[in-house]
């Protein structure tokens, strides 16, 4: 099928089969391999990506379904070179280890925040709990979003 | 190739599924695309996504009855204030249902039709005595969910029929309304033993009604008339509670499984009723 929708701020036309999953289409045909792909069955978020705003499982999507809509990536988040307030805060709490978590759970945590401006930690740790990362233990992620909350209020980047 | 079809309305759909035999519809797909991927599912010629028909997506109140589309995903209601403010045994549930990601995607008609025995919605939907539309190609007919599910993952929905609906009568002779789920975590956490429960509760705090239903601990989600006439009359505390609970055990056939062994689960379908005794009742 010829699948037109929103990549990332720019409109993209492409002959996709319909039923590839929207995990594949973006890493392998788009070449976006900032999404990644752990259990391949909705249990970890590492495949998370916004597609209308809201946070989703593009593992558990087909290519179909994102006709006319509207997908950002983690390679999206960024604005004239500079990173988006969420990468910041973890960039500057060390809320990365391994990062192959990383992806899913910024754009969780983004997704997290536009709906929620001031999140308490227990609201943060609900929020990213279809997120996981065997790394870190979570305290410094927690941190992380919450300082990003405290940029965005400040007027930063968003 | 499977063929992934997204119809915008019933009249699409219908069209669809008349021409294509063998099409299997779905919503969030958070199940489906799962079991098709590891194979407990065939792969089917055609796909069918529900998730743009308009008339699946919405929530309405007539009079009593609360009319859920199949398609409103978990997200949207927990959103909805007609849900949120007559439905609290179900929304409570659906707050601790996956994680906001399966939310975001999963449905209540996806939840009701997969009919997993651990399905965070049965237990409420249960004692709501919830009735659901369905549709097919010749008509609709409206069929008690308790008649509609038949043991792990079987339905009573026939070739080309859809779940459409959810239907709620407005639980009015009920006060408290509780839902509790026990597993290994919290978030993302596929039940091991969870408790829906309504209960109208006197000011002197002696249950006057109950409706209680129980997930995992059978084929299918478990309500016991037995155990909630032996409430009535109770003070609403763990002393109170103590002899239904003990009676729990004898009515669920749990069994044993990665999550939990059938003992565990039996004794925890008794406690959760000491549970429900030790909330803070006073909340909606």
């Amino acid at each position: 099928m010829k699948l037109r929708f929103v990549l990332n701020g720019e409109s993209v036309e492409i002959e996709v089969r319909p039923d590839r999953r929207v995990v594949d289409l973006l890493r392998e045909d788009c070449g976006l391999t900032g999404t990644k792909e752990c259990c391949g069955s909705g249990e970890c978020g590492g495949c998370t990506i916004l597609v209308d705003g809201d946070c989703r499982l593009s593992c558990l999507m087909l290519a179909a379904q994102l006709h006319g809509r509207e997908v950002v990536t983690i390679e999206g988040l960024s604005r004239d070179g500079r990173l988006h307030a969420v990468q910041e805060a973890f960039m500057e709490h060390g809320a990365v280890q391994c990062g192959f978590c990383t992806p899913g759970m910024v754009l969780a945590a983004v997704s997290l925040l536009a709906r929620q401006p001031h999140p308490s930690r227990e609201q943060i740790r609900e929020g990213l709990s279809g997120n996981i990362c065997r790394c870190t233990g979570y305290v410094k992620i927690v941190d992380a979003v919450e300082a990003a909350a405290r940029k965005l209020a400040n007027g930063e980047r968003r | 190739m499977t063929n992934v079809l997204i119809p915008e309305s019933m009249e699409e759909l219908r069209q669809i599924l008349e021409t294509h035999p063998g099409a299997r519809v779905y919503a969030g797909g958070t199940d489906l695309l799962v079991k098709m991927r590891s194979g407990v599912e065939a792969v089917p010629p055609c796909l069918v996504c529900l998730e743009r028909i308009a008339e699946l997506g919405a929530v309405s109140e007539r009079g009593e009855v609360v009319r859920i589309g199949a398609c409103v995903t978990h997200t949207r209601l927990l959103a909805d204030p007609v849900a949120t403010e007559q439905l609290p045994v179900l929304v409570r549930a659906v707050r601790v249902l996956g994680s906001r990601l399966i939310r975001n995607m999963g449905t209540i008609g996806g939840n009701v039709c997969t009919a997993s025995p651990a399905g965070d919605t049965l237990p409420p939907l249960y004692v709501l005595d919830a009735e659901l539309e369905l549709r097919g190609g010749t008509g609709s007919r409206i069929v008690a969910l308790k008649d509609f599910i038949r043991g792990p993952g079987q339905t009573v929905l026939g070739e080309n029929e859809i779940l459409a609906a959810v239907r709620i009568r407005k639980p009015r002779m009920f006060n408290l309304f509780h839902y509790e789920k026990v597993g290994q975590r919290k978030g993302l956490c596929c039940s091991a033993v969870s408790l829906a429960a309504m209960l109208r509760v006197s000011s002197g705090g002696v249950v006057e009604d109950a409706a209680l239903a129980w997930g995992s601990v059978g084929p299918t989600v478990v309500r016991s008339r037995e155990i909630e006439r032996m409430l009535i009359g109770k003070e609403l505390t763990a002393e109170g509670m103590r002899e239904a609970a003990a009676e729990v055990g004898k009515i669920v056939s749990p069994i044993s499984d990665v999550r939990a062994d059938a003992a565990y689960r039996r004794a925890v379908a008794g406690n959760l009723l000491l549970r429900l005794a030790a909330r803070d009742g006073s909340s909606p």
